[in-house]
């Protein structure tokens, strides 16, 4: 099965970080997994994305024409995304920064107010690890555990935020 | 017979092709002095240009690879850095080094690279015919200087030597001519100091040679090395531009 | 890992210790990752050069030393570099150059494009000459042909091409690299360290008679000939009963690759040919797919340049159909797939 979701939010968001730890957790699992970021000038401050493939398979095309999940961290992201994710597909919305209702029927909406819930705990920059929580809930691709496991090697061992983005991951995970 | 004068040993038993007065056959002739004198005969690289002295593997018995037009210090910089065991030197012209290759040039002794450059201004181009360079004269014709430089319009003679002097990873600039016994004495000298400079690491070192080009210039050699005294080296003045090696063995 | 980072361990691991680079997106990770693993290490050298031309003369003096020497950049700065790759190929120095392409002409898009297909197949400098030229399509290719592109560098005395994109260069794919690192390789054969114990060599490109020019040029010519008997390589996907063959290379193929999946699953007999060594093109394994099918669709991210080695190597046997997209728009797995659905019916495959 080939699972293909999008990562999309402000640049400085870590949109980039969410996608690498889902195909770091991915790839620990022993699944087929390509990370494919939208780079350069494009995410110069303005809005960034990433795409990541897991499959039980070898992946042919690491672009999505439509991914099946897209988690959009602000309101220019869920503009552009919402015609492309496939039908029956979930979108999850960061519910403290986007407030337009959407304007399809036939996909699953999870929102997650990740702004409100990380200023809860401390700090509004752990709202994306917070919307990957949630995600991983809902979506089922990878165990919370392997991603807590795949945050070492993002943050090279960094202790002290390993334990924050744990924290905010199982927050996120228990909040939907 | 007691034999006083012999060719150097690293001077190929060749017959030069360069034009009678031309400064190349006496600065390839010292230049394989210096390389006996130091005995680094086989450790050294040369890096020639295109140009009159793209031939100069001909001549010089030591390992040569030719570099594309300006980019000799490029090369040597690649051969230096993988092995730097080696002596590397180029052997580049006015236009080599002071038009297509002043980037190289510039950025090569700003790294301070450990190489030597023998930088033969004799501001013209010669080998395609006696084009304007950018070391040319004010008020001289060229080819492609008909009317003679005019600052105006063409800008002016180029002076690599002092420019480069303002790079500290430059230990070393002597500007030099080969137009007198005693001014060939001292382009020797010069040039065993920027091989001796390289072989202590200390870094780029630079000897420019005002060199006559009787052919282009359309005089007799003897009427060239006495335009070099009498006019070049008032626009480029002899002597030592920089010297930071601290060495104290200056002339 | 990233492609770029890929490509780099990949050739470290395969002996190269003297990189030169200048910046240029997208390919900037690759020489940022040499810049740390190359640079203050005994018997290594990492310059970021004053330019692209610098950059590929440095590789060029490296190389004449006898050192494994590679550089990088992305189409603008591989222009840049055509006069140095020109002497490379002129004085038989291996070296690799490293292409994460963008779109173009001029400084054109930083995305992921393939319009320098010509480029790197015709040479791209002056004389008549080529360069052997690697086109991978994932990240562990990028590592597995960084490798052979040394190999081969060293095993003709030419300079090899890696084509990559910018797409592939910035993704990321789990990697395996199967070779550690070499503590130091022998220093190649006819390389120059100086004349200790053996006479003086010189090596040149400039000749003032015509005739001996010439026979080099034949001497380059007959090692030509033999890389395209022995190196061509390519992939055959789903090709066996296939009514239908894309082509198609690099970061296109897997696009082409996964609308491929997509025909199949709608009874479509679809398949791909992908040339892995751009030049030599693989025509025979070409020509040899087109006594089994008879219909192409060449797909490109550029208006069509491999569409020409194609229809030279089926010489005329084939009917080929062409779609592309240039300037470094990514075209997704559907519209191609669209495609592929168009031409089946348009030529009948569906009867």
């Amino acid at each position: 099965m080939l699972i293909k979701t999008v990562f999309a939010g402000f640049g400085g968001q870590g949109v980039m970080s969410m996608g690498l730890n889902l195909a770091q957790a991915a790839m620990m699992e022993g699944r087929y997994v390509t990370y494919l970021p939208a780079y350069g000038a494009e995410v110069r401050g303005g809005t960034a994305n990433c795409t990541v493939s897991v499959s039980d398979e070898e992946i042919a095309s690491p672009v999505a024409s439509s991914p099946a999940f897209v988690v959009a961290l602000n309101q220019p992201s869920m503009i552009k995304f919402q015609n492309k994710i496939q039908s029956g597909g979930i979108f999850f919305l960061n519910s403290s920064l986007i407030k337009e209702p959407l304007l399809r029927g036939d996909i699953e909406i999870v929102q997650v107010p990740a702004n409100a819930a990380a200023e809860d705990m401390g700090s509004v920059k752990s709202a994306n690890m917070i919307m990957l929580g949630a995600f991983i809930k809902k979506s089922n691709l990878v165990n919370l555990q392997t991603l807590i496991d795949a945050l070492a090697v993002a943050l090279k061992g960094n202790k002290k935020l390993i334990a924050i983005n744990k924290n905010a991951l199982t927050a996120g995970y228990e909040l939907v | 017979m007691k034999k006083i004068f012999s060719r150097p040993r690293s001077l190929k038993k060749a017959v030069f092709h360069y034009c009678p007065g031309c400064g190349h056959s006496i600065i390839h002739r010292i230049t394989c002095e210096v390389i006996d004198e130091l005995g680094i005969q086989d450790r050294a690289i040369g890096v020639p240009p295109p140009g009159c002295s793209v031939f100069a593997y001909y001549y010089f018995d030591v390992d040569m690879v030719e570099s594309a037009h300006g980019r000799g210090a490029a090369v040597a910089t690649g051969i230096k850095r993988a092995h730097p065991e080696s002596v590397v030197f180029t052997y580049q012209g006015d236009g080599d080094l002071a038009a297509i290759g002043t980037a190289e040039t510039l950025h090569a002794a700003n790294r301070g690279e450990n190489i030597t450059a023998i930088f033969i201004n004799n501001a013209v181009y010669g080998m395609t015919g006696g084009q304007m360079a950018p070391t040319t004269l004010l008020g001289m014709k060229t080819t492609t200087s008909p009317f003679g430089r005019e600052d105006k319009y063409e800008g002016h003679p180029i002076k690599m030597s002092e420019i480069l002097a303002q790079v500290n990873g430059a230990c070393y600039i002597e500007r030099t001519a080969v137009n007198s016994p005693a001014n060939i004495r001292k382009t020797q000298k010069a040039i065993t100091r920027a091989f001796r400079n390289q072989i202590e690491g200390l870094g780029y070192s630079l000897v420019e040679i005002l060199s006559p080009c009787p052919t282009n210039w359309k005089m007799s050699p003897v009427e060239a090395w006495q335009w070099i005294d009498d006019v070049m080296s008032k626009e480029f003045p002899l002597g030592l531009i920089k010297d930071t090696t601290g060495r104290g063995d200056a002339h | 890992m990233t492609g770029n980072a890929a490509i780099a361990e990949a050739a470290i691991r395969a002996g190269c210790r003297c990189y030169f680079g200048y910046p240029i997106t997208p390919q900037n990770e690759l020489t940022e990752y040499m810049a740390a693993h190359l640079s203050r290490r005994e018997g290594c050298a990492f310059i970021q050069a004053e330019s692209e031309i610098s950059a590929v003369n440095m590789v060029y003096g490296a190389s004449v030393a006898g050192a494994r020497a590679m550089t990088s950049s992305s189409s603008p700065g591989i222009s840049l570099k055509q006069e140095g790759i020109s002497y490379l190929a002129a004085c038989q120095l291996p070296s690799v150059i490293v292409n994460m392409s963008r779109g173009g002409p001029g400084l054109g898009s930083i995305s992921a494009s393939q319009s320098d297909y010509f480029q790197s197949t015709r040479g791209g400098g002056h004389g008549d000459y080529r360069t052997i030229v690697l086109a991978p399509a994932s990240v562990q290719e990028l590592a597995d042909l960084t490798r052979r592109a040394f190999e081969l560098a060293d095993k003709y005395l030419i300079p090899v091409i890696i084509l990559g994109d910018g797409m592939l260069g910035q993704m990321m794919e789990p990697v395996e690299f199967k070779h550690e690192a070499p503590s130091a390789l022998p220093v190649r054969a006819g390389a120059l360290r100086g004349a200790k114990g053996r006479h003086s060599r010189f090596v040149r490109t400039f000749t003032s008679n015509p005739a001996e020019l010439e026979e080099v040029n034949w001497s380059l010519f007959r090692r030509y000939q033999l890389i395209q008997k022995q190196e061509a390589s390519c992939e055959n996907y789903l090709t066996e009963d296939a009514a239908l063959v894309v082509t198609a290379f690099g970061i296109a193929a897997r696009i082409a690759k996964g609308a491929i999946k997509q025909a199949r699953a709608l009874g479509l007999r679809v398949g791909m040919f992908r040339p892995v060594t751009l030049w030599p093109f693989p025509s025979e394994q070409l020509k040899e797919l087109s006594k089994r099918a008879k219909y192409f669709l060449d797909f490109e991210m550029n208006m069509g340049q491999m569409i020409d080695d194609v229809r030279l190597a089926l010489e005329g046997g084939g009917d080929v159909s062409f779609y592309g997209r240039p300037g470094g728009v990514i075209p997704n797995p559907t519209e191609v797939l669209r495609v592929i659905t168009r031409v089946y019916h348009q030529k009948g495959l569906n009867q």
